[in-house]
């Protein structure tokens, strides 16, 4: 499996994201730069976190007419596997991978911290090895992640199982206090209609060894890892 | 072709949450302002643009907007003034 990570000018985990590829699991990573306009090779692409653009005008407005995303968009269209993380969920919303958009946070704080999140879906490329139902803790590091869409598109998430993650308390409950940015429904990642786009405001390349508080990113790796390898 | 300047406000979806504005109106209202019933927090742009005219001008800057300016989720617009330069 080769991974291509991009570095748009302002990506701050494209780094980490790399080392999770190169280094925790072994497989083939390259950095791709906003200003590519080749893929090379990649077979699955990660749309890491930062400040694409600085955040100017909105976050992800001005990253989705890079030439790289024009690749990064024909590749998800052929049903190429793609994962935005943070940044990169507010960049594939704004390039129409994703219905959709992210505020905000509601406390208008920027909000640093680990979070439980219930796993929704088990029918997407990066989650088919994790079990329904399970309660996973990441890491979160945002100030736009409050997830909102019209009440049609909600409504179409939730019936078609393409909502992959949801904030919930140790319970398991997806209450308002669990909900860190005032998200719809608590929802923290969707997928796209054939689970191969998925977006996500938590960071699993940052919960992959204990060292780091988490090791419950693994298992969107392995996910991926079974499904490109099938 | 003229050079025209076009006024965009750029404003969040009426009914949408917006923690900014109401952020503001309850610093308005602890400075006193009581009377203030509602704030909304959005973007003002300035676009100098070459046209052949004013309706030119304003049918380019809509583009614009429904392209880049304003997320059609969560955001409406208002093209306020078109003027030549």
């Amino acid at each position: 499996m080769k991974v291509g990570v991009i570095t748009f000018p302002g990506s701050n985990c494209d780094e980490d994201a790399l080392f999770a590829i190169v280094e925790q699991l072994q497989e083939d990573a390259v950095l791709l730069w906003h200003k590519d306009h080749d893929l090379q090779g990649a077979d699955v692409i990660i749309l890491p976190g930062g400040f694409s653009y600085g955040d100017y005008l909105r976050s992800g407005a001005i990253a989705r007419f890079s030439p790289i995303m024009q690749e990064v968009v024909a590749h998800a269209k052929r049903g190429g596997p793609v994962i935005g993380i943070c940044n990169g969920f507010q960049i594939a919303c704004e390039a129409g991978l994703l219905p959709g958009a992210l505020l905000r946070n509601n406390s208008l704080q920027f909000r640093s911290m680990p979070v439980t999140l219930r796993v929704e879906s088990t029918d997407t490329v990066f989650t088919n090895a994790a079990t329904k139902g399970a309660l996973l803790t990441m890491p979160i590091a945002h100030g736009d992640g409050r997830y909102t869409a019209d009440e049609d598109t909600l409504d179409r998430l939730e019936a078609e199982g393409r909502v992959v993650f949801r904030y919930v308390d140790s319970l398991g409950e997806p209450t308002a206090a669990a909900n860190p940015n005032g998200a719809m429904r608590n929802i923290a990642g969707i997928a796209n209609e054939s689970g191969t786009v998925v977006g996500m405001m938590p960071h699993p390349e940052r919960a992959l060894e204990p060292l780091l508080g988490s090791t419950d990113g693994l298992v969107l790796f392995q996910s991926l890892l079974s499904a490109v390898r099938a | 072709m003229t050079l025209f300047r076009v006024s965009v406000h750029i404003v969040p979806r009426k009914g949408l949450l917006d923690p900014q504005g109401k952020a503001v109106t309850d610093a308005l209202h602890t400075l006193g302002f009581s009377a203030v019933a509602d704030v909304h927090v959005g973007r003002h742009l300035i676009i100098e643009t070459q046209a052949t005219d004013a309706k030119a001008a304003e049918a380019s800057v809509k583009e614009m907007c429904s392209r880049l300016l304003a997320n059609p989720v969560t955001e409406d617009y208002e093209i306020e003034a078109v003027k030549p330069v």
